[in-house]
């Protein structure tokens, strides 16, 4: 499993992405998690709002700090 | 009600007078006032917010023609959130959505002008009436400033090729149930509470003394009639209080109350939200500075304008 956390920096950005990791823990899974800060990546996804959640290249939430069970209930 | 209750609070049950008691009470009645209008207000923008996003507006204002896009721009531009540090997605995406600069200029000028803090804080501080003439004006500044910007400015100022494109990978997003948008909408309230409440209380705790201390026609000279560049001094100090626009307002109501003219005050209040330096500065990543510059130019010239004709009218 592929999970991008979109974030040209800001802090809502960073805070996501240390909650995927710890959602990917927790969950016991094998996934690859990376942050993209290329803006052109992002664009190319069509996100406006950082940050965004991106499982296996599908978009799954924008614009919005999810929490670790929101998390979860996404990578299922 | 309430102030009645700080009437009694103050003057029966401590038994003060004088000024420093009037003081106190005006501290006491606004700061509480002023905290529970903003928590009321933030929500309900905030909850309406959950049903609108930005990559929203973007598909509605694909393919709208110049003038009516302007418009819708600057309505959607209310009810959007907006933070300096997502410009430039938002940039890029419109572009990317064949939508006209000028018709995202409209929607970059809005956006921050109308946001929560300040419709909520005019709200409380000034009224409905004020409030609704704010972004009256407000949208009128964008759409106008929009289009001027569509029309003058050159596209090679945009310094970052977009490739416009119709689809943008797939997408899947899940639909949040009422209770998910509610508590959503709170903790974002919450958010921008924490963020701005010593602000206010800083900046009604400084009006206090200004409303015991500081005589009315000292203010009216300078802020007043009597000062006919009131209004472009109020815009160019506007421009580089930014994170302080939540301190700012109830001072500037107090000044308003002892002769500020209400003009002047408001046109203060749109430079505060709509021009900010750290936003220039993200944008100069992006934008030439030429283009910038017209931005700042055209919405200062626009501000400058409506604080004029309010004090020419009001």
């Amino acid at each position: 499993m592929k999970i991008e956390v979109l974030g040209t920096g800001c802090a809502k950005c960073k805070a996501l992405e240390e909650l995927v990791k710890k959602a990917v823990a927790k969950k016991g899974i094998f996934a690859q998690v990376e942050k993209v800060e290329d803006i052109t990546k992002i664009m190319e996804y069509g996100v406006m709002n950082t940050p965004g959640l991106v499982v296996n290249g599908i978009v799954k939430s924008t614009g919005k700090l999810l929490n670790e069970e929101e998390i979860i209930a996404l990578l299922d | 009600m309430w102030k009645n209750s700080v009437d009694y609070l103050i003057y029966d049950l401590f038994g003060m007078s004088g000024r420093f008691a009037d003081a106190l009470h005006f501290f006491i009645y606004d700061t509480i006032k002023i905290w529970f209008l903003l928590l009321l207000i933030i929500y309900v923008v905030s909850f309406l917010r959950t049903y609108f996003n930005t990559e929203y507006v973007r598909d509605y204002l694909q393919g709208k023609s110049k003038l009516t896009g302007n418009v819708l721009a600057a309505l959607f531009g209310v009810i959007t959130p907006f933070c300096s540090c997502s410009a430039i997605p938002l940039f890029l995406g419109f572009m990317q959505a064949r939508i006209p600069k000028g018709v995202t200029f409209s929607f970059l000028i809005s956006s921050p002008m109308n946001n929560e803090i300040a419709i909520a804080l005019l709200f409380s501080l000034f009224g409905w009436k004020i409030a609704l003439l704010y972004i009256t004006f407000g949208l009128l500044t964008a759409i106008i400033g929009g289009y001027a910007i569509g029309e003058i400015g050159r596209d090679e100022d945009i310094l970052i090729l977009v490739v416009p494109s119709n689809c943008c990978g797939n997408t899947e997003l899940v639909k949040d149930s009422l209770h998910v948008k509610s508590i959503e909408a709170w903790n974002n309230t919450w958010d921008i509470y924490k963020k701005i409440y010593l602000y206010v209380l800083l900046g009604v705790g400084v009006g206090a003394l200004f409303h015991g201390y500081i005589p009315a026609d000292f203010v009216a000279k300078y802020t007043g009639e009597g000062n006919p560049f009131s209004v472009l001094i109020a815009v160019l100090m506007g421009v580089p209080m930014y994170a302080s626009a939540a301190a700012m307002m109830p001072l500037v109501e107090v000044l308003t109350s002892k002769g500020m003219l209400l003009g002047t005050a408001l046109s203060f209040m749109m430079a505060v939200t709509a021009l900010s330096l750290p936003e220039a500065m993200i944008l100069k990543k992006i934008l030439h500075v030429r283009l910038i510059g017209m931005f700042f130019g055209i919405v200062g010239l626009g501000i400058v304008v409506v604080g004029y004709v309010f004090n020419a009218i009001l």
